[in-house]
């Protein structure tokens, strides 16, 4: 520890070169590219290949050899001749966990792939087998009343159908919303032992087959207390339904809402109805949206109550409390219990025409929903951004003839008192 | 020296002191708005213990006459007083089980797409076709169904059958593999056909539970795996699938409870017998939901009385069912890290 210095100075002093030196760098040759670690070799994209061709061609050889028919079979025999052949072919330059690996992802892409070509395929067949009806201006106007099933496709519609519909959610709205979203506010504004008994049953209501809930109304409402089937009592099977799954659905949105906000409108005097109404639901607004645009559409595409509350006709019925009503589900239904041609076409154009009123309720669910609680858009930003700058203008000029009148109040000449806070600009 | 100066407790100040009292005066807006919510929780209360009480009294009636023989009988006669839910029940379970059988693989499929392969651009657009593929309602599955599957089925079923037809459930009567000329509507209106449309429908809920807890598999657990040099399907099985096992099943039991309840998909399909069917590819079948569309118009009070009977059992299932589901979901650890 003493005479490290000197000891250094003789360690320097033996070797010949004092200075550090720099390691020789090797040149760079100029086409030297970095290192790719992601994307695809080209033996990737060519076993991949070479094993969809082999597995088609291996297909297309036992069909015709053996007696083999069928597109599925064809399908199945080729898929399965890929996957065969896909992991001899990565077998020859991989080891067996890379193989795992290659055919896991390439079963379950093709999983994903099925599912989603079969989804878009319903629809597709659904709208095409419609299309012959959805082209004539007619099925939007018209009713059934004058159409009988042998009649052309030019004569007949289903407004009636499309009217009901409106009409039934519409009457389903009305009492689902205020009722739903109050009592998911009543369980997360009010906690306590009755509130969680509420929210066990509703979840358990959300397990009532559609059917019974219309089977309930159509026992109650129409054979014991003896009304007609009609729009309204289809409407009460709709919102029996539909209300648990509101209710649910508002309640995990509206526990969202963080803690912090609701406390920071107590603290600053509010109380629990100005915290709920000005700082709980708005937040909350976007996702309550979405809730009850997805229970809409839910409500709007069941069958089976109706089926049992509603009745059938062919006609336009406007009222929904005397005589049956027809929904778009219900008529598909209808529709395509009949043998000919025409009224089966009514019915997928019908069917066609209700998929596209949910997809219509889904893409505003999107537009409106889809944030969570706090989370603006854009144009909700600017908005808050412009109210902000007019909150801050009307501080300053309030302070401002604050100050103002004061000075005059000091001032010895008094002129009539005045004393503006700005409220009403 | 530094130590801490501690005052003098007063030890009689202690005794005498209450705590303080704190006290809430709710303002008049504030009592109308807790009154009212309280309202609205309470008549929500009173609707659905209105269902459940009226279905099951109304089932009492006919349950009282049936006795045991209601779970055992096949028949549906309940004028003669000869009734009960055993073929009806049986079927709906069959076709419920048949539609998981398909919806499973496929669901697990799609969900491990989206959350782990799909390319992150269209993952949004993903999620929110499988979410709108949940809402396309049911009578469009049905049609589809009817039209087009039924044609296309044949063939596979009749594969089956000839293939498979020594286990119980594949079997066939009346089909002879030998015979050209034998009819192919004997596979038509299975339970094998309403399953797998019925498994398109529930699909779409049962991926986007599990999509929802493989996507939430924590990031930590992912790197380790991968920094042991694992492969991304070693990584899947090792991290994603145990950590969303609870997701899975519980997503599988909703799709379970909503396969259960699906009536109009099944009625159109199906040809409804009052047998017990277990020849999964064999025409006929009937499920709960489908004896009730079928014969409510024409029932007799007793009649309506016996088909809630039905539809109380079927409730309870279902019931049962989602409970499984909902507290296998909570109680996993991918229910956990939702609390955040």
């Amino acid at each position: 520890m003493t005479a490290s210095i000197d000891d250094l100075d003789k360690l320097a002093s033996v070797t010949p070169d004092r200075r550090t030196t720099l390691p020789q760098r090797t040149p760079t040759p100029p086409d030297l590219k970095p290192r790719r670690i992601g994307g695809f070799r080209r033996s990737d994209v060519l076993s991949l290949v070479g094993a969809a061709i082999a597995g088609l061609g291996f297909a297309a050889l036992l069909f015709t050899l053996l007696p083999f028919s069928g597109w599925l079979g064809f399908l199945v025999v080729a898929y399965l001749g890929f996957v065969a052949l896909y992991a001899v072919l990565v077998s020859l330059d991989e080891d067996f966990s890379a193989v795992k690996d290659r055919l896991a992802a390439v079963m379950i892409q093709s999983l994903a792939f099925t599912l989603l070509m079969a989804l878009v395929f319903v629809v597709t067949f659904t709208v095409i087998r419609g299309w012959e009806a959805l082209t004539n201006i007619n099925f939007f106007t018209q009713d059934m009343q004058n159409a009988g099933p042998l009649d052309p496709l030019t004569s007949g519609g289903i407004l009636h159908a499309i009217a009901g519909t409106l009409i039934m959610i519409t009457i389903a709205l009305s009492i689902v919303i205020p009722l739903g979203v109050a009592c998911a506010v009543y369980m997360n504004e009010m906690p306590g032992p009755f509130a969680r008994f509420v929210r066990t049953i509703s979840e358990a209501m959300t397990a009532l087959p559609s059917i019974v809930a219309g089977l309930f109304i159509y026992a109650s409402l129409i054979l014991i207390l003896g009304f007609d089937k009609s729009g309204l009592a289809a409407a009460m099977a709709i919102s029996v339904m539909m209300l648990p799954i509101i209710i649910r659905a508002s309640d995990v949105v509206l526990r969202l809402v963080p803690g912090n906000l609701k406390e920071a409108a107590y603290a600053l005097g509010a109380g629990q109805w100005r915290t709920v109404w000005h700082v709980t639901l708005p937040t909350a607004r976007s996702g309550l949206m979405t809730a009850i645009i997805l229970g809409t559409a839910r409500g709007i595409g069941e069958t089976s109550p109706v089926l049992l509350t509603a009745g059938f006709t062919a006609a336009l019925n406007l009222n929904p409390t005397t005589g049956p009503m027809v929904s778009l589900p219900l008529a598909t239904f209808e529709f395509v219990k009949s043998p000919e041609p025409t009224m089966i076409a009514r019915g997928f154009g019908t069917a066609a025409v209700l998929m596209f009123v949910v997809l219509i309720l889904f893409i505003i669910a999107r537009i409106i929903g889809g944030r969570g609680p706090g989370n603006l858009s854009k144009s909700q930003q600017k908005r808050r951004a412009k109210r902000s700058r007019e909150d801050s203008q009307r501080f300053t000029k309030r302070e401002s003839s604050r100050v103002a009148s004061q000075e005059a109040l000091a001032t010895p000449s008094s002129s009539p008192r005045s004393l503006d806070f700005g409220d009403s600009s | 020296m530094a130590t801490t100066f501690l005052p003098p407790r007063h030890e009689d100040d202690a005794a005498s002191v209450e705590p303080r009292q704190l006290t809430t005066t709710r303002s008049q807006s504030d009592r109308l708005f807790r009154g009212g919510v309280s309202a609205s929780g309470a008549l929500v209360l009173l609707i659905m213990a209105l269902v459940g009480i009226f279905l099951t009294i109304r089932a009492l009636q006919a349950l009282s006459q049936a006795g045991f023989s209601f779970i055992t009988t096949q028949a549906w006669e309940p004028d003669g007083g000869n009734f009960g839910i055993a073929a009806v029940l049986s079927g709906t379970v069959l076709i419920a089980l048949t539609a998981i059988f398909f919806a499973v693989p496929l669901s697990t499929g799609v969900a491990l797409y989206i959350s782990e392969y799909s390319p992150r651009k269209i993952r949004q657009t993903l999620i929110s076709l499988v979410d709108l593929m949940a809402a396309v309602p049911s009578v469009v599955f049905g049609l589809w169904g009817f039209f087009f599957l039924q044609g296309q089925i044949i063939g596979l079923a009749r594969w089956i059958s000839t293939y498979f037809g020594w286990i119980p459930f594949f079997a066939v009567d009346g089909s002879d593999p030998d015979d050209p000329l034998s009819t192919a509507t004997v596979f038509t209106s299975s339970t094998f056909i309403a399953g797998i449309v019925v498994a398109l429908m529930v699909a779409p809920i049962t991926t986007s539970v599990m999509r929802e807890v493989f996507s939430q598999a924590p990031v930590g657990e992912r790197e380790g795996a991968y920094a042991l040099g694992a492969t991304k399907w070693g990584m899947i099985r090792s991290v994603v699938l145990p950590f969303g096992r609870g997701g899975m099943i519980g997503g599988t039991m909703l799709g379970l409870g909503r396969a259960l309840g699906e009536t109009i998909a099944v009625f159109m399909i199906i040809s409804p017998v009052f047998v017990f069917q277990p020849h999964i590819l064999q025409n006929g079948t009937n499920s709960v939901s489908a004896l009730i569309a079928l014969r409510y118009g024409e029932a007799t009070p007793f009649g309506t009385s016996a088909l809630m009977a039905a539809g109380l059992a079927l409730f309870i299932i279902t019931l049962v069912v989602n409970f499984i589901a909902s507290s296998i979901v909570s109680r996993s650890r991918s229910g956990a890290a939702t609390d955040g």
